[in-house]
């Protein structure tokens, strides 16, 4: 990574009303990363990531986009290079996986440009590369909780952003689901090279998908950097509180968090 | 990965549902048909192949007096009071992401009455009427969303404080009631009711010049970023639409049109909840299906001042039969919704 990035934060504070979060928080997203946060409930990481999306203006300091102010672009030029996922999102009643996916095309249409050949292939090739194009007239409302957040992360991709924020992608998933989109953000991040910042509550999965970990604490970014560097018995203990063993992953050599056992030997049940 | 072949475009299935447009032009159609029936009704009676050669000119001056000088200013003042009140139905449903969330419940046209109603009782002119109603209602609108909208205008704290305000203010119209003397009441009652009767071209023109005005903002300007809005605060945020900006502009242009509405007919009952729902209900598109709004707001107006010149001997306003018709179909929604599980 040569310079500065072209997303950062600098010395923000970060409050809902008086409600204060965090301060002096300053992060940068290194360029073409897979950048996880990863932290405790209420440390801060979703609302950084409210920050550098601009969906909450700091109190003090900066979040910088290009090198610019992200406050003082103007809405449609900032979703043009930034794309989020929000936590939650309504489908409206009744519209169509195609519907929804193409509404990713709002910021590139105007009152004049309301639908082009470039939207077409867009859509069509965000829907391929989430493996919805089958879905393309259902429902979605109809769809399965995995098939929905594909329909969401098509649409964010339809944005075509050079970035891309995820809050919570896999929330509210059952493992496989999980599985399914980390496997296509880690896939879009390596196929496209799109710079992909996600918030994640499983440090294994953080380990295993992340290029690039922010981990942090009580509005303060404890650690960052390769996820092997970061990820330490010493940091799990010190940020999470919690007593763990950290084992490389069978499967990718990644750090793998094992929680310590109330009981040190599992002694088989007699019953 | 194998990539499959969409056997149409995606701009075909994204673009307008043919269904919007089948709607739309049905009650359109219909908006006509009735027209025409009721220019034909009166105690001159005129069969409406008459009444379709007197609008185009071929009619004997008899009646081209009685068509286009008597009844057509009414008939216009119907059709565009109903299609402001679709509209700004259609908006308000829309922002605070609930069908119940008109108007009428929000306080807006209470507002527009209030107002209206100190006006009546002072002994106002229908102009200062007019006015007044129009002013009350933008009031009412700053005043919710000054209070109610801090957090956007989705959640309860905006829909509670709209129906808050509304009984506020129906305490107030209750009160300036006791007030008035008994003949001030009479034109009072009338003015609350929603009627139609003796409206002209001095309701109809400024009515007509407001919707012209505000109609293009709402389709071009608001329509494609409330659609986006209605996936949440954030999702629109972050596809670039203004939240703020939008949501504010919204709220008052369909404030606006509301209360224009009144200021021409009075608070006519429920056509502002129920023309955008039954066509949401219709096309079954998302989005706050404006064009196929404002036709359904026509036909309903239009179809009630047809009924209500029909019910009896001596003809009804037409925010009686707006209400017994209306009421009806808010049970009935409300019934199949709770049915649904969707509230």
């Amino acid at each position: 990574m040569t310079g500065t990035p072209r997303l950062s934060g600098s010395q923000m504070t970060l409050a809902y009303d008086k409600r204060v979060i965090a301060e002096e928080l300053s992060v940068d997203i290194p360029d073409g990363s897979f950048t996880v946060i990863i932290g405790p409930n209420a440390c801060g990481k979703s609302t950084l990531l409210r920050a550098l999306s601009r969906l909450l203006k700091p109190t003090t300091g900066t979040v910088l986009l290009d090198g610019q102010d992200v406050h003082s672009l103007p809405t449609r030029a900032v979703a043009r290079t930034l794309g989020l996922l929000p936590q939650s999102s309504t489908a409206p009643d009744g519209i169509t996986v195609a519907e929804l996916v193409a509404r990713g095309r709002y910021p590139h249409q105007s009152i004049l440009r309301r639908w082009s050949s470039d939207d077409e292939q867009v859509v069509t090739e965000s829907m391929t590369a989430t493996g919805i194009a089958d879905l393309a007239d259902r429902n979605v409302d109809e769809l399965s909780g995995g098939q929905r957040q594909r329909v969401w992360i098509a649409m964010a991709l339809a944005q075509q952003t050079p970035l891309l924020l995820l809050d919570e992608p896999t929330t509210y998933l059952d493992i496989a689901h999980q599985i399914e989109v980390l496997d296509l953000c880690a896939e879009l991040h390596e196929r496209q090279g799109r710079t992909l910042v996600a918030v994640l509550h499983d440090l294994n999965h953080a380990a295993r998908y992340a290029t690039h970990l922010i981990a942090m604490r009580g509005g303060k970014v404890a650690a960052s950097g390769e996820p092997s560097a970061v990820l330490t018995e010493k940091l799990v203990e010190e940020v999470f509180g919690l007593p763990c063993q950290v084992i490389d992953d069978p499967q990718t050599g990644t750090p793998l968090v094992v929680p310590a056992a109330r009981r040190r030997a599992a002694v088989p049940d007699p019953a | 990965m194998t990539t499959t072949v969409l056997d149409k475009s995606i701009g075909s299935r994204v673009g307008i549902r043919p269904r919007a447009v089948t709607v739309g032009i049905a009650a359109a159609v219909g908006t006509a048909v009735i027209s025409v029936f009721t220019l034909g009704t009166g105690e001159y009676p005129i069969a409406p192949a008459d009444v379709v050669r007197t609008l185009l000119g071929q009619g004997t001056t008899a009646q081209d007096f009685i068509v286009n000088e008597l009844r057509l200013p009414r008939l216009i003042t119907a059709i565009v009071v109903g299609m402001c009140l679709a509209a700004g139905g259609a908006v308000f449903q829309s922002l605070v992401r609930n069908p119940l969330g008109s108007p009428d419940v929000l306080g807006i046209t209470n507002g527009a009455s209030t107002a209206a109603l100190t006006v009546v009782i002072l002994g106002g002119s229908s102009t200062q009427l007019s006015l007044a109603a129009v002013a009350g209602g933008l009031a009412a609108a700053l005043l919710i969303q000054v209070i109610g909208g801090k957090h956007g205008l989705h959640g309860y704290r905006f829909i509670l404080c709209g129906i808050g305000l509304a009984a506020i203010l129906n305490g107030i119209s209750g009160y300036l009631l006791t007030r008035g003397i008994q003949m001030e009441n009479a034109r009072a009652m009338l003015w609350l009711t929603g009627s139609l009767d003796g409206r002209d071209w001095q309701q109809a023109g400024p009515l007509l010049i407001v919707l012209a005005v505000t109609l293009p903002i709402l389709l071009l300007a608001c329509g494609p970023g409330l659609r986006i809005l209605e996936m949440g605060d954030d999702a629109a945020s972050a596809l670039g639409v203004p939240v703020k900006v939008l949501r504010t502009g919204a709220l008052f242009t369909a404030a606006l049109l509301v209360s224009c509405a009144a200021a021409a007919a009075g608070p006519v009952a429920f056509v502002a909840l129920i023309a955008p729902h039954l066509a949401k209900r219709l096309t079954r598109a998302p989005g706050p299906n404006l064009v196929p709004s404002l036709a359904t707001g026509a036909l309903l107006l239009v179809g009630a001042d047809w009924l209500a010149q029909h019910a009896g001997d001596s003809a009804l306003p037409v925010g009686v039969v707006t209400g017994a018709v209306g009421g009806a179909y808010l049970v009935w929604l409300l019934t199949t919704e709770r049915k649904a599980g969707r509230i």
